[in-house]
């Protein structure tokens, strides 16, 4: 059987992944560059039997997936900036009750109403930070389309493996911009479904006692177990508790179960390390411009490597340190501050080697960008 | 079932203060449950925060228990999911109209099938006495220390106008009504909206010297009166209660479902 | 059923019908608000010295409920119990 192959925007992409994935649950708030998504899905969930909503703002659509998921349901939403913001209080929601879900941020340039239709990736701390409390959470992002599919797929399986929201963390530039999709066939990126209790209705069960592997067996919402869920910190039947014992052992486990599982759930691809004096660590569409230097460079024989995060958080930081230790130089290439760069640096073995290329006006970071830095450091003789 | 059969035993006695109308709202809830022959595993319960939301806590329902201000949005969400259950989403009137009025008005205007009740005590209970939307001008509160120049919502008239298909008004003295009430309201489908003006003696009672939860309880008796009732047009100042609207008009998730059964045949593009 | 602590029970006979009415008041729920006492129309229910609501006058009452339904503590329960159950 030939492949199905579509030309769509990263956008589009990314809401034929979810429904690979089995979304059946959408509730959002149009923004730009994540509007296609919102409108996409409009069209497409019904279809399938799914459902969407356009709630009254981002607020009420983080909130109305974080309910439909507990129902049982694959739920999503996306945005972007702005409406990340408002979404931050109910994503912590979710942390803490241990509810599947999937949020989209779609990344424009900020803060405030900042640049709409431009590139950012100023919202990785964000999405590392931006609700209150110490909590951990997972947040992807993809270079290409390829990506945006398999990195979709993967959030919905993670959220369900770990019981947590996941953020995918895309661009403006990878939102809208088109490119060949090789569509997957049924199957060939396996799913995770949702871990249910085998307790039989009328048995005592617990929904926030974790068996040995961590994991969390849910009963869906409505269904024949009775309980209760909260924000609050709660004890295995989900009841709040001010017990410090019980707080302990949750904060605990809410930490744990993602920040114990980095191996497992951080994703990098690594382009000529093995060798490389240089490297260049980056992510979403910036890695693109970073790969074309490094293919470039090659070619001429130096001994450049790129290395791509595919998870931000969990941060990889054993992973970046094992493969940048033999680096005379390391570049984070990204279109913020130096968000990613700041993790970068406290992962490596001499933070004094540790540059920046990036750009923060709104435009893509380009090769010759990227290049003109490189001398730059080279001429400070590293 | 025996009341008591609805009630998280473990918890009792409640957190509430003595003579707090929310435990009449909660007592009175059980009967219309009970009187509709309803199993514990037909409802969902959905609340925000403030003392109102902890209602959830103590009924043996399926009950979650979410943000300020945002039980709505969390029901739209679990309704979608389970079309096929009663969604009962007890709330402040901080909660319900401060800062979550815009999920308010807009789970009205949808219609969508569940039953919002609003434990309107004029203030913020849970965090010790500040003005509601509800207050009402010149009321006293810790946050209008020299009285209260915000103007109250009416509740009614707010449900209403967003599009609520059933808006009720009653009070904690008038449990007896309050139970018919709630039996009609969650039976409706559509959007319901009760109101019930449920004292906060702790905090409303005392800031504006209002006497205890009895003397409060008598005030809704005296400065209440049926709809339309002839005592209102003499004195006009006594607030209205009972069902105000009550219309069948298209359901939210009813009508999602016909455009599921409408286009999954068709065609993909 | 377990009950906690000492509930107070007081049987008061009503007059239409051979039917018997327990009261029973759930000493450790009671807060002693007082609603049940002031809006009871026969004066039955009073607050004890530990301000907790208490049986003074079973015979007067007429089961009308108020008291069972008004209770924010839900700490009264009118009780039926038909006659020859017993
Ligand atoms: C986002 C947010 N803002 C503020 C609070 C603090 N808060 C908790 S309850 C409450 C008000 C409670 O008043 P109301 O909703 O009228 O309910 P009541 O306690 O009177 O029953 C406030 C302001 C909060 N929990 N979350
Ligand atoms: S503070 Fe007011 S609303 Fe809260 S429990 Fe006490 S009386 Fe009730
Ligand atoms: S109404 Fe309830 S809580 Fe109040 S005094 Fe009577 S029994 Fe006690
Ligand atoms: S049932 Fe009526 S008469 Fe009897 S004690 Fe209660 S309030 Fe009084």
């Amino acid at each position: 059987m030939t492949k199905q192959i579509l030309f769509l925007q990263g956008n589009d992409v990314c809401v034929e992944a979810a429904i690979y994935a089995g979304v059946n649950f959408f509730a959002g708030y149009p923004i730009t560059p994540a509007t296609e998504i919102v409108e996409r899905l409009a069209e497409q969930l019904p279809r399938k039997g799914g459902k969407f909503i356009q709630m009254e703002d981002e607020i009420a659509s983080m909130c109305a997936i974080i309910g439909a998921s507990l129902t049982g349901m694959k739920s999503m939403t996306a945005t972007s900036g702005p409406g990340f913001s408002l979404k931050q209080e109910a994503i912590g929601y979710a942390v803490m009750a241990e509810i599947p879900c999937v949020i989209v941020n779609v990344q424009r340039g900020g803060p405030s109403t900042g640049m709409p239709t431009c590139v950012s990736q100023g919202d990785v701390m964000q999405a590392r930070w931006g609700t209150h409390g110490d909590h951990a959470i997972i947040t992807m992002t993809a270079s290409n389309h390829q990506d945006v599919f398999a990195t979709t797929v993967e959030a919905f399986n993670l959220a369900e493996t770990y019981r947590t929201p996941v953020i995918l963390l895309f661009d403006e530039v990878i939102g809208h911009m088109r490119e060949r999709l090789i569509m997957p066939e049924p199957g060939e990126i396996p799913l995770i479904e949702r871990l249910r209790t085998s307790v039989k209705e009328g048995t005592d069960y617990h929904p926030y006692l974790p068996r040995d592997d961590g994991r969390l067996p849910m009963s869906d919402f409505g269904g024949v177990h009775r309980f209760n869920v909260t924000g609050l910190v709660h004890d295995m039947w989900g009841f709040p508790s001010n017990n410090p014992n019980i707080a302990h052992g949750l904060m605990r486990h809410l930490v744990d179960k993602i920040e114990n599982h980095v191996s497992e759930i951080a994703k990098v691809k690594e382009y000529y390390l093995d060798d490389a004096d240089g490297i260049l660590i980056s992510y979403g569409s910036p890695a693109r411009s970073a790969r074309h230097v490094v293919e470039n460079r090659r070619k001429r024989g130096i001994r450049l490597g790129l290395l791509e995060l595919q998870t931000l958080w969990p941060f990889p930081a054993e992973k970046v340190r094992d493969l940048c230790s033999k680096a005379k130089y390391i570049l984070v290439v990204e279109l913020n501050m130096g968000q990613i760069m700041q993790e970068v640096k406290k992962a490596v073995e001499d933070p004094g080697k540790v540059f920046l290329a990036n750009k923060i006006d709104g435009t893509f970071i380009s090769p010759t960008d990227i290049r003109n830095i490189i001398r730059l450091i080279q001429g400070k003789g590293v | 079932m025996a009341v008591r059969d609805y009630i998280r035993e473990r918890f009792m006695p409640h957190i509430w203060c003595p003579g707090c109308g929310h435990g009449i709202v909660m007592n009175t809830l059980i009967r219309a449950v009970e009187n509709l022959g309803l199993r514990k595993n037909d409802i969902i319960m959905v609340s925000g925060i403030g003392c109102s939301a902890r209602i959830t806590g103590y009924l043996d329902f399926h009950t979650l228990h979410t943000l300020h201000g945002r039980a709505l949005a969390f029901a739209t969400g679990v309704k979608l999911g389970r079309p096929d259950l009663h969604i009962i989403v007890p709330m402040g009137d901080g909660d319900a109209t401060a800062i979550g009025g815009n999920h308010f008005i807009h789970a009205a205007r949808r219609n969508i099938d569940m039953t919002a009740i609003i434990m309107n005590n004029r203030i913020y209970g849970m965090t010790g006495g500040q003005y509601s939307p509800l207050s009402g001008y010149g009321r006293m509160a810790t946050t209008a220390p020299y009285g209260n120049i915000d103007q109250a919502f009416d509740i009614v008239e707010l449900a209403w106008s967003a599009g609520a298909t059933f808006v009720a008004r009653t009070t904690t003295y008038h449990a007896h009504d309050m139970v018919t009430i709630l039996e009609k309201a969650i039976v409706h489908k559509g959007f319901s909206v009760v109101e019930v003006l449920s004292q906060c003696p702790t905090y409303y009672g005392r800031k504006n010297k209002l006497g205890d939860a009895v003397e409060m309880m008598k005030s809704y008796q005296k400065g209440t009166t049926p709809i339309g009732s002839n005592a209102k047009k003499q004195n006009p100042d006594l607030v209205e209660r009972g069902i105000f609207v009550q219309e069948e008009k298209p359901e939210y998730c009813t009508e999602y479902e016909k455009i599921i059964q409408k286009v999954k045949g068709e065609k993909q593009r | 059923m377990t009950i906690s602590g000492e509930s107070l029970k007081a049987t008061s006979q009503k007059k239409s019908s051979k039917n018997k009415i327990f009261i029973e008041i759930r000493r450790d729920w009671c807060k002693g608000c007082g609603i049940c006492v002031a809006f009871c129309p026969k004066k039955v229910l009073e607050l004890d010295e530990h301000e907790k609501s208490s049986i003074s006058n079973p015979e007067a009452c007429t089961q009308c409920g108020f008291c069972e339904l008004h209770c924010p503590d839900m700490a009264i329960e009118l009780i039926l119990i038909q006659e020859g159950t017993k």
